[in-house]
């Protein structure tokens, strides 16, 4: 169907819409994806510290 | 014991939503994978450029899964948010506030990959029309329900006052749903949902409904995640959350858990103002 990869990647000549679209699409995800295993990341690490140091864990979680 | 009879309360305790999360999310990552693999495959090699657009209407692969999604995250957002006001489910407030970004993202992404298809088919990137600022709505109503959420000091009332704002908002989703009919409108009307069948090649239907699963497990996946995290971050002085945290948690601790949330706070009898 492609005449190439150049002509793939012209898009019929609307390369700017076409890669701008499935382009900040794939930034979102991606970065959605990265944000929440940092998130699930931090919880884990603070809970596995509350629950090396209990006295200070009461005290930090109120 | 009382989660054995009602068999679908069972997850309202959050040590028991933590672990079916915990099992099915593997699955969910491979499984919207290989649906976006399949979907760009068909969208960009099988299915033929437009007569019309030429290759610019291969935006509606992303398009139409985006703004879907956008619309059905909110709906379930107030649903959770309904749940939560009416029962207090703690969980539901949890799902709820996990959905918010993602139904944030969908809207943006919809909006944004709708003007670059405009700017080329209508020749504007943009226009006050009925779909568009409806849809604009959405994006607001999802970030007013985070920042609503987060406003508040006192998690509980923020969660409700959020919860309100979002079943309120509702009304939105089938103003944007139906504008298309409803008003003169820049945007084209409905081409996959019709009774008289698609009004597009088989291949193109392929593609787009590939990727409309490929979004929605996608959305699954990130949702149940972040929900996860919520949970943790919440229960965070509990002896189940500290074990899952480490990734031991057992299957004793985990019904300890689920007795105490049902023994201590039966969900359907805890109305009353605080």
């Amino acid at each position: 169907m492609w005449d190439g990869i150049g002509d793939f990647l012209a898009m019929g000549g609307y390369a700017l819409y076409v890669w701008g679209a499935f382009g900040m699409v794939a930034l979102g995800l991606l970065l959605e994806g990265i944000l929440v295993a940092r998130r699930r990341r931090q919880v884990r690490a603070r809970l596995q510290r509350q629950s090396r140091r209990p006295a200070a864990a009461r005290n930090q979680g109120e | 014991m009382t989660g054995r009879s009602i068999p679908w309360l069972k997850f309202t305790a959050p040590a028991n939503f933590y672990t079916l999360a915990q099992r099915l999310v593997p699955w969910l990552w491979p499984a919207a994978a290989l649906c976006a693999v399949a979907g760009l495959y068909m969208g960009f090699f099988v299915a033929p450029p437009d007569h019309q657009q030429g290759d610019a209407y291969r935006i509606l692969f992303i398009h139409v899964p985006t703004a879907w999604m956008g619309m059905l995250l909110y709906l379930l957002l107030a649903a959770y948010g309904a749940i939560f006001l009416v029962w207090r489910i703690k969980m539901a407030d949890i799902m709820a506030r996990a959905i918010a970004p993602t139904g944030a993202l969908m809207t943006f992404l919809s909006l944004w990959t709708g003007a670059l298809w405009g700017a080329p088919t209508w020749g504007t990137f943009w226009v006050w029309d009925a779909r568009l600022t409806s849809t604009l709505i959405l994006l607001f109503l999802f970030l007013g329900y985070m920042a609503l959420h987060a406003a508040s000091d006192d998690r509980e009332k923020g969660g409700r006052a959020a919860s309100l704002l979002a079943i309120i908002g509702a009304v939105n989703v089938p103003i944007i749903y139906f504008s298309v009919e409803w008003w003169y409108n820049l945007h084209q009307g409905v081409s996959v949902m019709r009774s008289d069948g698609p009004s597009m090649a088989d291949s193109m239907l392929a593609a787009l409904l590939l990727m409309i699963a490929a979004f929605w497990i996608y959305a699954g996946a990130i949702v149940l995640r972040r929900a996860q995290a919520e949970a943790l971050s919440r229960e965070a002085r509990t002896e189940w959350a500290q074990a899952a945290a480490a990734g031991r948690l057992t299957r004793e601790q985990r019904e300890r858990a689920a007795v105490g949330i049902e023994g201590n706070r039966p969900p359907l009898e805890s109305g009353g103002q605080t």
